[in-house]
């Protein structure tokens, strides 16, 4: 999914829950019975806060803490649990029965049906709905006539979902694919209430959901209030009385605001305080593994980066980078050297594979330079790598790899960065094959699994296969790997894929990004999910 | 007078044309927007193209133009691409821009002139060498530095201020904010009174008002000064868009949700409705500045007179 | 439209014409520019007086020229702005070090022998930075500078004087410039620029800054033009360009240079903001506001990385109003 600087949201499913919350700002708890109310960092959503529309980070922290789905990623592992599924089964990984938990409702008291699955997932798919997320249901039979690439639509409901009563509906892919009820905790998948549908102009403005927290007010571009909603039936109830999400434009004053007692909650620090965090928060502070790794992409409709060869260059560009003293001093150890193209978060058995890069990650100047000349040498004589300058502090580790290059080549002008005024120009210009050399590019997962991190990046024409890499081996062993029943050994099968990509050198892993947060005196038991969300309903408020 | 002033409104209608549909085009030259919507990933096609037709993407410019301006004539100035209608935008962040704006001038105007007078009276002095050596270090010093350490120390070392403005961002809180914003303005309008005092110190209406035995004081502020601040006065009315429209780094280190931060994020977002919308009321604001300016002239200098 | 009303205050004559020269001189000391607004120069002092035969004029600048060199301010500012120049064309004669060569390792260091400045983020030289960056930012300063101070007075000063439908139709121009943000100007502008020199980031800084000084030198002029020797040269059928070359523009010019050698320092530090949004100089280009950009947020753990840069130009600001001031003091009459 996107990368991860532009935020998207993925996450959040799992999550965090519950919550509590409070409001932290002026410091007033507002009691009740949950306790205290925790104020927390917010960015302004992109787009409305629409399940199927929400795909970054700071709408999606809402949606974690307002909606359950039919399945929850843990906390701490990752591990997708059924949270409103009762079950899930299938017999052939293309059809599924799915039975929905008796006694849930939305907050507003409607029940949490089968339906409410069902409406909701017809409406994201729809392509009248402009739903930004719709492609998470492509794998649904049906999903071409809801919502084809041109043309009109010839339907609004998805044929392959079925209500068979109130608890239970089948699923019926176009293909096999048999990690699919895992990706269900993803918040695209949330069930709606019927005010979505009836009044969608007033939910909108104060989404109603079925999860941990309530939203109590919402002033767009400012705060949100979230309070804990007592009736909620889950397990994972909210500890805190409520949460304040409080909107910053720049995570330095969130940092300052924390310092000064005004907030409780960071969940973003800033780059350039990293190095005083410990001093100025002692232990309050995490710095989580999460589910984002950043490489460099090439483009290889470009024929330069296409020849024969061309694969020594990018992994004599790769052996150029000295990962681990950018990630030490640039990052302050909150990204980790990359050895592999997924995450440490899937844990092993979830595919993640130390050292799989072997020594195409490792930094070795003189290997370098003669991998590189073996190459046929930079193309042009020079590298750019190229960026958007509007977010995050990628200027500061663009110089820093090209300074690394540089100096392993020992040529002062060998790379140089690149930077694009916006993300909106950077995302056109990829878009349209412009690139010339190796461009930014970054991933934070939808959803813990590995096919997550190889399908939509490497395989041919995929959405975010953004340097068109297209390999038939890559290709088979993934439709391989989704076909397969047996989770190890379609984990496997994604490992030879991650393989090819290896051999290939189709993007350069640089580092897997790491969540931090700080927090007040006044709060115990924060923690990141593998989202990089924090787990809001386990927080305690003293 | 009267006259004057009317035919300076009615002037607004062409300049206000021009100004949208220069800004409309500039937007529109920045490219796709929506390629920016879907994140790290490409939007699907048909989703792109809906969505382009929503927000009017895939009419020409000109009818697009139009239609904006058609709409904009029944107040209706568009919607953000967060489906929030930009009046509602212009609406909270304005009133809090506003604030901080007159602050900021304020501060120049008090500060400044003073600062401009004494420098100007006593060129040469200790007192003159100090504040051109601050004036060095404002302009050297990003705002950015500057407002960070005044954050760093009012705010966290002495707890004098909350580091952020609250969302009601009342003048009292922004008067920190206000004087950071005001830094670089402060050195132009204090060595342009500085330079104006010296000029006419010595001239001959100065002295003829010292030899009549006019108290000092009132020399000062009713000869020297008076005639001094025509050079201040035109810069501080060209300053008001600068301190309005050009607050982002401001309004990002105190967290400020103003017109400088929309506009920024309207720029980035290549969100064309809330970019034009936001630059146009701006427009407005510097006409109607202008004119001020303009008419104050004539009451600082009574030769000068409007037809 | 304005109507000259005659009433007391006579002028301050003799004064403003001679700061015309100020910053003529300074730009000329700096850059070898001196040529066209040179010549404006050595007719400006003839203009208050009112008289103005050239020979005065020149004997009044040959009189400031004595002046200026027994002024050990003018000496020390020029020396100053002579040693820029100096390392802006021979930036390797005074270090040792390839700007362009960081080592991370040593990210943020302190002054250590060898490398008297200490480290930036990066692990660079700050001294070398410093001294290669005088190039890029001595040049979009000062040209900047210059090409707004000619545009804007230029302009400015016609629409004061004429009035009437030229000046509402410059001054709504104005009011629509002053309104385009630099942020949407920049991206706009300079990102379908693809050169990496100076030249597009000093036309842009050109482009939006020079309906400032536009609007200073027209009110300027609306001032000195209700003046009595202005009306008396009328009379006397003056011609519009010698009235405004000889009798006003002198008068009236001082509080733009005022504003531009400020706005000298500014336009340095916004090429750094036009960096840092990614459309203004690119690496491997070296210059001031681009390393006080990015020392900027690191100002807790590495504030040298931050002051010297910074130093650097205030010290090149401070030049270039002290030799201002200089100048102005030497070519004033009443202080002789």
């Amino acid at each position: 999914m996107r990368g991860a600087t532009h935020a998207k949201w993925a996450a959040c499913a799992a999550a965090a829950a519950l919550a509590a919350t409070a409001c932290g700002g002026g410091g007033s708890d507002s009691g009740g019975d949950g306790g205290a109310v925790l104020s927390s960092s917010w960015g302004d959503p992109q787009n409305p806060l629409e399940p199927a529309n929400t795909n970054e980070v700071q709408g999606g922290k809402v949606l974690d803490m307002i909606f359950r789905s039919l399945k929850k990623y843990n906390p701490e592992t990752g591990a997708a649990e059924d949270m409103l599924a009762e079950k899930i089964e299938t017999t052939d990984s293309q059809n599924f029965t799915i039975t929905v938990k008796d006694g849930w409702t939305f907050s507003n008291g409607e029940k949490v049906t089968s339906k409410s699955f069902v409406t909701a997932w017809n409406f994201a798919a729809s392509l009248k709905n402009n739903q930004k997320n719709a492609y998470f249901f492509e794998y649904i039979d049906g999903y071409t006539a809801a919502h084809p690439a041109s043309g009109s639509q010839t339907t609004d409901v998805l044929s392959g979902l079925k209500v068979i009563n109130d608890r239970t509906f089948t699923v019926k892919l176009k293909q096999k694919f048999s990690t699919f009820p895992d990706t269900l905790g993803y918040p695209a998948y949330a069930p709606l209430p019927q005010a979505f549908f009836t009044d969608h102009a007033n939910w909108v403005k104060k989404p109603i959901g079925n999860g941990p927290y309530t939203i109590d007010s919402y002033t767009k571009g400012s705060q949100m209030v979230l309070k804990k909603w007592d009736g909620y039936p889950g397990d994972d109830k909210a500890e805190n009385g409520g949460v304040t999400l409080k909107v910053y434009t720049d995570n330095n004053t969130a940092y300052t605001d924390l310092l000064a007692g005004n907030l409780d909650l960071v969940d973003d620090v800033p780059a350039a305080q990293l190095k005083n965090v410990k001093n100025d928060l002692g232990d309050r502070y995490l710095n989580t593994p999460a589910g984002i790794i950043q490489t460099l992409a090439f483009p290889f409709y470009d024929k330069k980066w296409n020849a024969p060869g061309s694969d020594k260059v990018r992994t004599g560009l790769s052996r150029a980078i000295d990962r681990k003293q950018i990630t030490e001093t640039i990052f302050q150890n909150t990204r980790t050297p990359a050895t592999d193209w997924t995450s440490p978060v899937l844990g092993e058995e979830g595919g993640f594979k130390e050292g799989l890069c072997g020594d195409a990650c490792d930094y070795d100047p003189a290997a370098a330079k003669k991998l590189i000349q073996e190459g046929g040498g930079l193309p042009g004589g020079q590298v750019k790598i190229t960026y958007n300058a509007d977010t995050g502090s990628h200027k500061q580790w663009v110089d820093a790899v090209c300074n690394s290059i540089n100096n392993a080549l020992d040529n002062d002008k060998a790379c140089v960065g690149n930077p694009v005024g916006t993300f909106a120009d950077f995302r056109t210009q990829i878009g349209d094959r412009k690139m010339t050399g190796p461009f930014r590019a970054g991933w934070q997962m939808d959803y813990p699994l590995i096919q997550n991190f190889l399908q939509p990046l490497y395989y041919t024409n995929a959405s975010s296969n953004d340097g068109k890499w297209s390999n038939k081996d890559f290709d088979s062993l993934v439709d391989k790997a989704n076909a397969e029943t047996d989770t190890a050994k379609a984990v496997e099968t994604f490992q030879q894929a991650e393989e090819v990509v290896r051999d290939n050198m189709a993007a350069i892993p640089l580092w897997y990004q790491n969540g931090s947060a700080g927090y007040s005196e006044r709060l115990s038991n924060v923690k990141l999910n593998p989202f990089s969300v924090p787990v809001y309903n386990e927080i305690k408020v003293s | 007078m009267g006259r004057y002033v009317i035919r300076r409104l009615l002037q607004m209608i062409p300049v206000f044309i021009g100004a949208t549909l220069l800004i409309f085009l500039m937007v529109n030259v920045m490219g796709d927007p929506i390629a920016g919507l879907c994140g790290d990933r490409e939007c699907d096609p048909a989703t792109a193209a809906q969505l382009k037709k929503e927000f009017g993407l895939d009419k020409p410019v000109w009818q697009q133009y139009l239609t904006y301006m058609g709409n904009v004539f029944t107040g209706d100035f568009g919607t953000a691409f967060n489906g929030q209608p930009v009046t509602e935008l212009m609406a909270t962040a304005f009133p809090v821009t506003i604030r901080l704006t007159i602050v900021a001038i304020l501060f120049e105007i008090v500060i400044g002139i003073t600062l401009g007078v004494v420098t100007g009276l006593r060129r040469g002095r200790p007192v003159d060498t100090g504040v051109l050596l601050l004036t060095l270090v404002v302009i050297s010093v990003p705002t950015f530095v500057t407002g960070l350490l005044l954050q760093l120390l009012l705010g966290v070392e002495w707890g004098w201020i909350k580091p952020s403005v609250s969302s009601e961002a009342t003048f009292g809180e922004l008067i920190v904010p206000g004087l950071v914003l005001a830094s670089v303005s402060l050195a132009y309008v204090t060595r342009l009174t500085r330079t104006s005092i010296a000029e006419n110190k010595r001239s001959d209406y100065v002295r003829t008002a010292v030899a009549k035995g006019l108290p000092r004081r009132r020399v000062v502020t009713r000869h020297l000064l008076r005639n001094s601040l025509i050079p201040v006065v035109t810069f501080i009315g060209t300053d008001i868009g600068a301190l309005m429209g050009g607050a982002i780094v401001t309004e990002r280190i105190f967290n400020i949700h103003g017109v400088g931060f929309q506009l920024y994020q309207g720029i980035l977002r290549q969100n064309t409705q809330t970019v034009v919308g936001f630059v146009t009321v701006l427009v407005l604001v510097f006409l109607v500045a202008n004119l001020l300016v303009d008419l104050l002239y004539a009451v600082l200098d009574p030769r000068i007179r409007y037809a | 439209m304005p109507e000259p009303t005659p009433e007391h205050h006579l002028p301050g004559a003799g004064r403003t014409p001679e700061e015309g020269a100020i910053a003529d001189t300074g730009m000329g000391g700096a850059m070898d520019l001196a040529t066209a607004e040179g010549e404006t120069l050595e007719k400006t002092p003839g203009g208050p007086q009112g008289t103005g035969p050239s020979e005065k004029a020149r004997s009044l600048w040959s009189d400031a020229w004595r002046d200026l060199r027994r002024n050990p301010v003018f000496i020390i500012s020029g020396l100053v702005i002579l040693f820029l120049v100096f390392i802006s064309l021979w930036p390797g004669s005074i270090t040792w070090l390839s700007p362009l060569k960081c080592d991370l390792a040593k990210a943020q260091e302190g002054s250590q022998p060898g490398h008297p400045f200490g480290f930036d983020g990066q692990g660079c030289d700050v001294y070398t930075r410093v001294v290669y960056g005088a190039r890029t930012s001595v040049t979009v300063g000062v040209l900047a500078t210059l090409g707004v101070a000619l545009l804007g007075s230029v302009l400015g000063g016609l629409a004061g004087f004429f009035g009437g439908a030229g000046d509402s139709i410059l001054s709504r121009i104005t009011d629509i410039f002053f309104a385009i943000p630099v942020v949407l100007g920049g991206l706009v502008l300079l990102s379908v620029v693809t050169s990496n020199t100076v030249w597009p980031v000093i036309g842009f800084m050109v482009l939006l800054g020079w309906p400032q000084i536009s609007r200073i030198a027209r009110g300027s002029v609306i001032t000195v033009k209700q003046n009595d020797f202005v009306q008396a040269a009328r009379a006397l059928g003056a011609s519009h360009s010698r009235l405004l070359l000889r009798h006003i523009a002198p008068n009236a010019v001082a509080p733009v240079i005022v504003v531009a050698t400020i706005a000298l320092g500014t336009f340095i530090s916004l090429e750094a903001t036009l960096s840092y949004l990614g459309v203004g100089l690119k690496p491997p280009t070296v210059s001031w506001g681009i390393d006080i950009s990015a020392a900027s947020p690191y100002i807790r753990n590495a504030p040298h990385a931050l002051l010297w840069p910074s130093g650097a130009l205030a010290l090149t600001v401070l030049a270039f109003i002290m030799l201002g001031d200089a100048v102005r003091d030497a070519l004033d009459p009443k202080l002789r």
